[in-house]
């Protein structure tokens, strides 16, 4: 699909322009790391919604919910071989964390920047702390645990905010 | 003066070159690249900063007897270095030393004063003559050593010489340390004495006199960077109202906030925004819809402001959409992935009023700049370029050929140079004077004079 290709496109391009932001002068420019993050989002989510509509069952998730507690068991199995190699061994802590653009890229490692691969070590801070309730999804009786998908991947093309973390985009400051 | 735009419609007007400043070479030095243009209160002095740190001042000649119908011509009255580049090195970052703005305190006394900012730290420039000194010192010789008391017999006064007319620009105040992310405005107050100062997330309101300390009025930072979703793109005060100023947004959003209501202007007076047309929705739609200027008109009733297409201006009590738009150049609007890949979408093009809040301007590419004319509603297309540059040559307006045809003397939209683009534009407060900066160059116009 030629929206596919694009958005594909773009997300390469953005990608490479926040690499090479880091050695502009002056620091990174925060207005610029932030509109580049939104035209990525766009063309991810473009990207994961035109794919969706590719396949048999193209049902959508009604509404988007970060953890994805509402979605079609069926969604999951399919998605799960896609995202089993970067997500089956993460910490249900970290998984909400993942880095957007390495999750949806890994099988376009063409484009990727060697820099992007690397997964950032997360600090002890952000880390979720062992008081706290578990943040998987409450299985209902007869349902199997899968993979947890990122969050938002496959969320429609509306509304978007909620679940992007800006990690990789937006610096520490 | 300021009424020769009333008497005629637009096209009686008949734009002119003046002169053009800068290199000629196409070969530009970046820190010659020109990065803020602005007149002051009287239209006598015009600033420049540039990438380089640097700031030029013209001062415009008096009206010469022998020639009343010509204006006095520009001429370089003053260059210091205002900021130099610095490192911080706790971040380990460069802080460069271009000048994003200059602002011209109204005039007090013979000195001018201008605040002058780079990414990070604002100074405030003191501009001052000296045509006399003083000579025949008693106690003293002439190159300064003090003479033998003994062969002191007599008393002198020393007395003023005239001399080679000197100007001296001197740093009175410098006022740092107080932005964490990039200052990408600065605006004085019409009560004389404060200031504000915005970067990405925040406002500042400072005193002129006072640089230990400043109040932050405006934080936008959220508690959880991840949650970021807007950033400050310019902020400028009420030219009459103390106590109001708007700031503009990434999002196309501007508010008006009124620091009588509360210290922290955080909830504002006043919300600015235009729905979304879905037609136009795109990858990039969230860029071009990024505000990169805003400036309230003259006398105070409306704003313009300016985003990557177009130009709106907006009458401060309607907050639902702005009365009037205007498109800059519509047929790049299917040039947005392109232009996103050059990265010339991130461009943040400047805006102005004419004295009289009857015409704006705005720059483009090409070297083209383009004026709307409210009352007529009409606009026109000019190009800054050295082969329209002869002395008094009358500008010829510029047409983009958008359909498949292209008519003679029209330019097609993939013949455009990308890489000249007028993003600073300046409007003399009083008169049909402007100052247009291309890359390196500032060209200077004016309309003629019958």
């Amino acid at each position: 699909m030629e929206v596919n290709v694009e958005a594909r496109r773009i997300l390469a391009v953005s990608i490479s322009k926040l690499y090479a932001s880091r050695s502009q002068r002056g620091g990174l420019r925060l207005h610029r790391s932030l509109l580049l993050s939104m035209v990525m989002r766009s063309a991810r989510d473009i990207y994961h919604s035109s794919r969706e509509s590719e396949q048999p069952n193209g049902e959508q998730p009604a509404t988007e919910e970060p953890m994805d507690t509402n979605c079609d068991p069926k969604e999951k199995a399919r998605l799960a071989p896609d995202l089993a190699d970067t997500s089956a061994d993460m910490a249900p802590g970290v998984s909400d964390k993942l880095d957007e653009s390495d999750c949806d890229i890994t099988e376009d490692k063409e484009n990727l920047s060697p820099a992007k691969q690397s997964r950032k070590r997360r600090g002890k801070a952000s880390a979720a702390p062992d008081f706290l309730p578990s943040k998987r999804a409450r299985l209902e009786p007869g349902e199997e645990r899968y993979a947890a998908p990122v969050g938002s991947c496959r969320a429609g093309v509306g509304d978007y905010r909620s679940a992007l973390t800006l990690n990789q985009v937006i610096p520490a400051f | 003066g300021l009424f020769t735009f009333l008497g005629g419609t637009p096209s009686d007007v008949q734009w002119c070159f003046s002169q053009v400043k800068g290199a000629m070479d196409d070969d530009v030095a970046e820190a010659d690249i020109i990065s803020t243009v602005e007149f002051n209160q009287s239209g006598e002095l015009l600033a420049t900063g540039d990438k380089g740190g640097r700031v030029v001042i013209f001062q415009q000649e008096p009206e010469s007897k022998n020639q009343p119908l010509r204006r006095g011509e520009y001429n370089v009255y003053s260059t210091f270095q205002s900021h130099e580049p610095e490192f911080d090195y706790l971040k380990s970052l460069e802080i460069e030393e271009k000048i994003n703005k200059i602002r011209w305190l109204p005039q007090k006394n013979a000195a001018h004063f201008l605040l002058s900012t780079n990414d990070k730290t604002i100074k405030l420039w003191k501009i001052s003559e000296r045509d006399k000194r003083p000579e025949g010192y008693n106690l003293k010789e002439e190159d300064g050593r003090y003479k033998d008391p003994s062969t002191i017999t007599a008393l002198r006064v020393p007395v003023l010489t005239p001399m080679d007319l000197m100007v001296e620009a001197s740093p009175r105040r410098v006022f740092a340390n107080a932005h964490t992310y990039h200052i990408n405005s600065i605006s004085i107050n019409s009560d004389c004495e404060t200031y504000l100062s915005a970067d990405d997330l925040r406002i500042n309101l400072w005193h002129q006199e006072i640089t230990d300390r400043s109040f932050n009025i405006v934080d936008i930072k959220p508690a959880n960077m991840e949650d970021l979703t807007e950033v400050i793109t310019a902020a400028e005060f009420h030219p009459n109202q103390c106590n109001t100023f708007v700031y503009s947004s990434s999002k196309g959003t501007i508010r008006l906030c009124d620091m009588r209501a509360s210290a922290l202007c955080d909830k504002h007076t006043k919300l600015f925004e235009e729905p979304e047309d879905p037609n136009n929705r795109s990858f990039f739609s969230e860029i071009i819809s990024s505000i990169s200027d805003v400036k309230f008109s003259n006398n105070g009733r409306y704003m313009m402001t300016r985003d990557y297409l177009s130009v709106k201006i907006w009458d401060l009590c309607m907050e639902t959409r702005p009365v009037e738009t205007y498109q800059v150049h519509e047929y790049l609007r299917s040039k947005l992935c392109s232009l996103y890949e050059n990265d010339c979408i991130f461009d943040k093009f400047e805006c102005c009023w004419n004295g009289n809040d009857s015409v704006v301007m705005t720059g483009s590419y090409n070297n083209f700049f383009r004026m709307f004319d409210r009352g007529y509603q009409q606009d026109v297309t000019y190009e800054a370029s050295r082969e329209n540059s002869r002395p008094r040559s009358i500008l010829k307006p510029r047409k983009i050929s958008t359909g498949g045809k292209r008519k003679k003397d029209e330019i097609s939209v993939d013949s455009l140079d990308f890489s000249k683009k007028i993003i600073h534009t300046a409007w003399h407060p009083l008169d049909n004077i402007i100052a247009v900066a291309t890359t390196n160059n500032l060209y200077i116009f004016q309309d003629k004079l019958n």
